[in-house]
């Protein structure tokens, strides 16, 4: 059975529990009052499907599907505006993001989100070397949605990669391995550890 | 005032050839004037910022942390964390808070450690490079070093988000910081007092994925900038220093703007005031240059 369908059975009809249980920082729901001062504070707030105060009433109102499928979280820009302001004090960034995760994991996920699938190169890019490389992680995202468009990007950001290059804030040779942790095996088997025991936690069996 | 020593972590966008890296070469001109040393962690690794949650979960992301800290702790003991870029800080700072809230993670947290032999104790200060200019340095010693005063410029400060919330300078609301605006004024430039955009958001790494929609943000910020009269904006973040300059020539097509406003770090203003070279205080790495402060290097 699919990760997905294990949390149906196990929490069925009772999705603030399963949010409680399994979303970073997700036993803060239950504290929000509905005052709407995250929504109206959030710099892309109109384009949230259900901005964030409508998100923790959706949960309490086993909204699963809705909430879990919805491009809303990946809207989150990490202002923190939401947590500086909310009078109950949730940390509401960090739960965006937790539930963005959770959906994530359950496949649930909007396909083609373009943050989603960002969010995702910039961790592969990461974890590779242990440091970002910035060209690749560049070139990824504009060949994210295929060639075609790949090029048409590039294209277009031609002029700020250039000028990048002349400012010397970007380099050619990055492409061509670039910088990295030296003990890059103590940090993967550090990542790996720690997926193990975050999925043992969660009740999600491998990757 | 003796030299004060800290254990640095420069994060990605710092190194050679990365994009801010410019911010770099002005901070260490900086420092060296204020006697400040900056040990580099050894074999830093990547925070993985505020949009690495969807590849990694939430324990991976704090391991990353707690690696570059256990490494602090055990090559530079006694000696406080310090960042420069804001989600380095950030993502630092909330690692430590998260396990010192929470004994069970940490415990977790040793556990994935100990695969490379390491080991947290979670005890270090974890600061940015402001928080050591105006608490350890002080105002008064940071105006003292100022031998080319930027008289007649006036000055934007642009906060932006993550170097102001959740967290914070210490003294500072979230609404409406001073400190960038004082720094201006140790500098002898004049601040934009009512900055309407000081603590707005740029839209950070969404400037890639959700690019419209973020330099709709960016628009306004540098709007805001040119209507209270700004010469240039300063601010602490990579970030928001990429975002406000790079797009400009883009936001331009789009709405039919002018925008040509220079947008420079704290540290270069800084280097330019105690007298340093437009190298030194990486004038070189804008994209939009910053005339003035290239005449007064100059002179």
């Amino acid at each position: 059975m699919s990760y997905n369908q294990d949390m149906i059975e196990k929490y069925r009809g009772n999705f603030l529990k399963e949010v409680t249980d399994n979303v970073e920082e997700g036993d803060w729901v239950k504290m929000c009052m509905q005052c709407g001062v995250c929504s109206g504070s959030c710099p892309l707030g109109p384009h949230w499907e259900h901005p964030p105060q409508e998100i923790f009433m959706m949960i309490r109102a086993n909204k699963r599907e809705e909430v879990l499928e919805s491009t809303s979280m990946w809207m989150c820009t990490s202002c923190y505006n939401c947590i500086a302001r909310c009078p109950r004090g949730l940390p509401i960034t960090h739960i965006m993001h937790g539930l963005a995760t959770y959906s994530q994991r359950l496949g649930l996920a909007p396909q083609n989100q373009p943050t989603q699938k960002f969010a995702n190169l910039f961790w592969k890019n990461l974890v590779k070397k242990g440091r970002v490389n910035e060209l690749k992680l560049g070139l990824s995202l504009y060949f994210m949605n295929g060639f075609g468009e790949g090029i048409k990007t590039s294209l277009k950001m031609k002029d700020i990669g250039l000028n990048m290059l002349k400012t010397k804030r970007m380099s050619p040779m990055e492409y061509f391995g670039g910088h990295g942790c030296k003990d890059i095996k103590g940090l993967h088997a550090i990542l790996k550890k720690a997926e193990e025991l975050e999925n043992a936690r969660i009740g999600k069996s491998g990757s | 005032m003796a030299k004060k020593s800290y254990s640095f972590y420069p994060g990605c966008s710092s190194q050679k050839a990365a994009s801010s890296s410019n911010y770099q070469v002005s901070v260490d001109t900086m420092c060296k004037e204020l006697d400040i040393e900056l040990n580099e962690i050894p074999d830093w690794n990547c925070c993985s910022a505020s949009i690495g949650y969807a590849g990694g979960g939430e324990l991976p992301r704090l391991a990353l942390s707690a690696r570059n800290m256990a490494l602090s702790e055990q090559a530079h003991g006694d000696q406080d964390i310090v960042a420069t870029c804001a989600a380095c800080w950030l993502a630092t700072k909330e690692t430590q808070e998260r396990l010192h809230d929470d004994q069970g993670l940490l415990a977790e947290t040793n556990q994935a450690l100990a695969e490379a032999g390491l080991k947290l104790k979670n005890d270090k200060k974890i600061r940015h490079m402001v928080e050591v200019l105006i608490e350890d340095i002080g105002y008064q010693e940071l105006g003292s070093h100022v031998k080319k005063p930027l008289e007649g410029l006036k000055i934007a400060g642009y906060v932006g988000c993550q170097t102001n919330r959740p967290f914070g300078i210490d003294g500072e609301s979230f609404e409406n910081p001073k400190y960038l605006d004082k720094m201006i004024e140790t500098v002898g430039a004049e601040a934009c007092d009512n900055y309407e955009k000081k603590v707005s958001c740029c839209g950070g790494a969404l400037a890639f994925s959700e690019p419209e929609k973020s330099q709709a943000l960016i628009k306004d910020i540098i709007e805001s900038a040119y209507d209270n009269g700004a010469d240039m904006i300063v601010t602490p973040c990579p970030v928001c220093q990429m975002n406000t300059e790079v797009y400009q020539d883009q936001i331009n097509a789009k709405y039919g703007t002018k925008f040509k406003l220079p947008v420079v770090y704290y540290s270069t203003l800084l280097s330019v005031a105690y007298g340093k070279s437009a190298k030194e205080a990486a004038l070189d790495g804008q994209i939009i240059r910053a005339k003035q402060l290239e005449d007064i290097a100059g002179k």
